[in-house]
């Protein structure tokens, strides 16, 4: 964005200003001072949240989207698009026969079960709701072991404090421009807070939808763990999310105090377009957490195999010291999907260690890039960073990229890279073939066995489900 | 039985199989061998329908024509090759990948699968007779084992999966005394009146473990001399340098 865009985006405040009505249930499309104030007000949020949103928006407005990353995507146009859309909820069937007989097949495929398949299907239950807070499911057992899990907006008004105290305080909104962005006109997202001592009684799991065409999903997360504490949270599902060309742009924010440790999961599987490459969703995510205490551990876990574009690097700070950071990652492309994904470790703190594993599988057209930055501070004495990065190719059009940075100031850190790439081999299918597995079982279980590592970090159930979930995502990619 | 005639195979132009003809009747043990570059590999890859090869000729199994069927088409039909370099397939459970191999070759049989308590328990039985330890259902297919793991690992996939027609290639070759038996009575073992085996060597070691009913010598792309046992002990004291001279390749 230039300048003189800049001024033209003000002009055409004034030329289309309007004014904040309370009651209206799309917000006019385009970024400006009164769609911000607009989702404030909607959200009855306190002065000082209103500030800080404005201040993100006055920041975001005077950067450029980034170019660098290894992805190509038509021009976004930030001002042709609705920021606020009312929560609607999903058409509710009366029973699964109404659920598109393709989506049903998926859904069978991946294993879902149909109570769940009723649930993900809008089946007479709960009705999951556009941009608005999820199930906030076991709250009780939660709230007896002092366990605070609930939607942002909730916490907004319910523990004020605690969100004034570390909201941005790991990604600020002069971050990058797409948490700029989020930081002005998110819409909700979950809150969770682990008080000293406790050991989180459940693992925490959370289901986003995106679902009103034209509006960008922009979620908040803010995840603290005091001192001694730790939680499993999981995010996302297997089941496919369909949607139009969308922009998806969250903020995920993790502190962990002295002695806790946060594990964060995600499965993401968004409509990654079709086989040409059309439709899909734009995936711009900024995850960090921030080990803030000594001896404190983040990590995150990942299985990405939705979305057109990928943008996304989970990070974590290193700051107390004998703390431990650690990201998990496979990233699935295929047909035209492109990804360019990975992680930042950032050593500040004595003896910090962090691993990093990320497992790349790339398939007909898609582009996949590993992106990564391994940064030992001066104040790292004694640090300690291992990153593996393979690749695995199918068929022949498809690309792998790996992109390692390391920045080393202290001369006791000890950092290791080993990257491969390579292909299913002709060797391993007729073996499997051999013994009776068609060509897509056996590749299916070939990709699975290079996916084991990073999916033995997931939770049991969600480990099942990935497993299945590869065989989905690569149907047809071999052969 | 196995029936073989008139069998061509050629990689890139270049023929290495020059009209075989070979027949194992059911219930018998025939052992091939022929010297490095005799195209021993070659009918064993042939046999179990890898690609890369162009084939004319005659190839059926209990008169089912095999040569227009896939691998796993052919594993249904009975046909298992225990390989002279079993590949290694990091990530990949060892019990997980023999448990899908069993039921997917049950499956075609139309029996149920095995639930995997069962199968645990029939794996461990036949463990125990190849000397395994248990704990290498939990290793990776071949990931880091020795020659000799490997080797027995080819010969619980084949008792496991119970073929009609068992072809090992150079199942014998880096193996310790000890390994040799060991497999050498598995293979004895899976010795049965409804059962094909076809031993594809060029040491004798193992044909005195494993008596094979007939002996057939592969030399330039065919058959040269079948014979009984004896046949592979008067190869061992001659070599092959008194075969006569075939064609090459």
């Amino acid at each position: 964005m230039t300048s003189n865009m800049v001024e033209d985006l003000v002009e055409r405040e004034y030329a289309f200003g309007f004014h904040s009505d309370v009651d209206t249930e799309l917000a006019p499309k385009g970024l400006s001072e009164d769609v911000v104030r607009l989702i404030s007000a909607k959200k009855d949020e306190p002065d000082w949240l209103l500030e800080w949103r404005l201040g993100a928006l006055r920041h975001f407005l005077t950067l450029v989207e980034p170019k660098w990353p290894n992805l190509q995507y038509p021009p976004i146009d930030y001002q042709d698009m609705h920021y606020w859309a009312a929560p609607k909820p999903k058409p509710q069937l009366a029973s699964l026969d109404e659920v598109d007989p393709e989506i049903r097949a998926t859904f069978d495929k991946l294993g879902i079960s149909l109570d769940e398949q009723k649930r993900l299907s809008g089946v007479a239950v709960d009705a999951i709701l556009d941009s608005v807070s999820v199930a906030t499911t076991f709250k009780k057992t939660l709230a007896e072991a002092g366990v605070i899990f609930c939607s942002f907006s909730d916490a907004v008004r319910e523990h004020p404090d605690l969100v004034r105290k570390y909201l941005g305080s790991v990604v600020g909104y002069r971050d990058n421009f797409f948490a700029a962005l989020n930081s002005a006109v998110f819409s909700d997202g979950s809150f969770c807070f682990i008080p000293a001592g406790v050991r989180c009684p459940m693992e925490l799991s959370t289901y986003f939808r995106i679902n009103a065409a034209q509006t960008g999903q922009f979620e908040r997360t803010l995840i603290i763990a005091e001192e001694g504490a730790s939680v499993s949270y999981l995010e996302g599902c297997t089941a496919p999310m369909r949607d139009e060309n969308q922009l998806h742009a969250a903020v995920v924010e993790l502190i962990a105090l002295d002695d806790a440790s946060i594990k964060y999961s995600t499965v993401q599987n968004w409509y990654p377009g079709d086989a040409d490459g059309k439709g899909g969703i734009y995936n711009f995510v900024t995850k960090r957490g921030r080990c803030a205490g000594a001896r404190s551990k983040i990590s995150w876990t990942q299985v990405e195999t939705g979305s057109a574009i990928t943008w996304k690097y989970p990070s974590v700070i290193l700051q107390g010291d004998d703390s431990v950071g650690e990201f998990y990652s496979v990233a699935v492309t295929t047909n035209y999907q492109q990804a360019d994904t990975g992680t930042k470790m950032i050593h500040i703190g004595r003896n910090t260690r962090s691993t990093i594993l990320s497992k790349g599988i790339s398939a007909g057209h898609a582009q996949n890039t590993y992106r990564g930055l391994v940064k030992i501070l001066r104040s790292a004495t004694g640090a300690r960073n291992h990153t593996r990065c393979d690749s695995l190719l199918i068929g022949a059009d498809c690309g792998a990229h790996t992109f390692p940075y390391v920045e080393v100031k202290n001369d006791t850190a000890q950092v290791e890279h080993e990257a491969s790439t390579s292909k299913i081999s002709e060797d391993q299918l007729f073996y499997c073939r051999q013994r009776g597995l068609t060509e897509e079982d056996a590749s299916t279980m070939i990709v699975n066995g290079f996916c084991r590592e990073v999916f033995d970090e997931l939770p049991m159930e969600y480990a099942v489900e990935a497993q299945a979930l590869m065989r989905v995502s690569l149907e047809g990619a071999v052969g | 039985m196995l029936h073989i005639a008139n069998l061509y195979a050629s990689v890139a132009g270049r023929t290495i199989l020059n009209g075989l003809d070979l027949d194992v009747p059911t219930g018998e043990v025939h052992a091939i061998m022929g010297p490095n570059g005799s195209g021993k590999t070659t009918l064993s890859n042939v046999l179990s329908g890898r690609d890369g090869y162009d084939v004319s000729g005659t190839v059926t199994f209990d008169g089912v024509d095999l040569v227009p069927l896939a691998p796993e088409a052919r594993a249904a039909a009975g046909v298992f090759v225990a390989f002279q370099h079993p590949v290694e397939i990091p990530g990949v459970g060892n019990m997980y990948f023999l448990r899908t191999a069993v039921n997917s070759i049950r499956s075609h049989r139309g029996l149920p699968e095995l639930a995997a308590v069962e199968f645990l328990g029939l794996a461990k039985e036949h463990m125990a007779r190849l000397a395994m330890d248990p704990a290498f259902l939990s290793r990776s297919v071949n990931a880091g084992f020795s020659g000799g793991e490997k080797k027995r690992n080819e010969i619980l996939q084949m008792s496991m999966l119970e073929p009609r027609l068992a072809i090992l290639d150079e199942t014998d070759s880096g193996l310790d005394i000890d390994a040799l038996r060991i497999v050498a009575q598995g293979i004895e073992r899976l010795r049965s009146p409804h059962r094909s085996m076809l031993i594809i060597t060029h040491h004798t070691p193992l044909l005195d473990d494993v008596q094979p009913d007939r002996v057939h010598v592969l030399h330039g792309g065919r058959i040269v001399r079948s014979g009984g046992p004896e046949l592979a002990h008067e190869l061992e004291a001659d070599g092959y340098g008194t075969l006569p001279i075939g064609v090459s390749g």
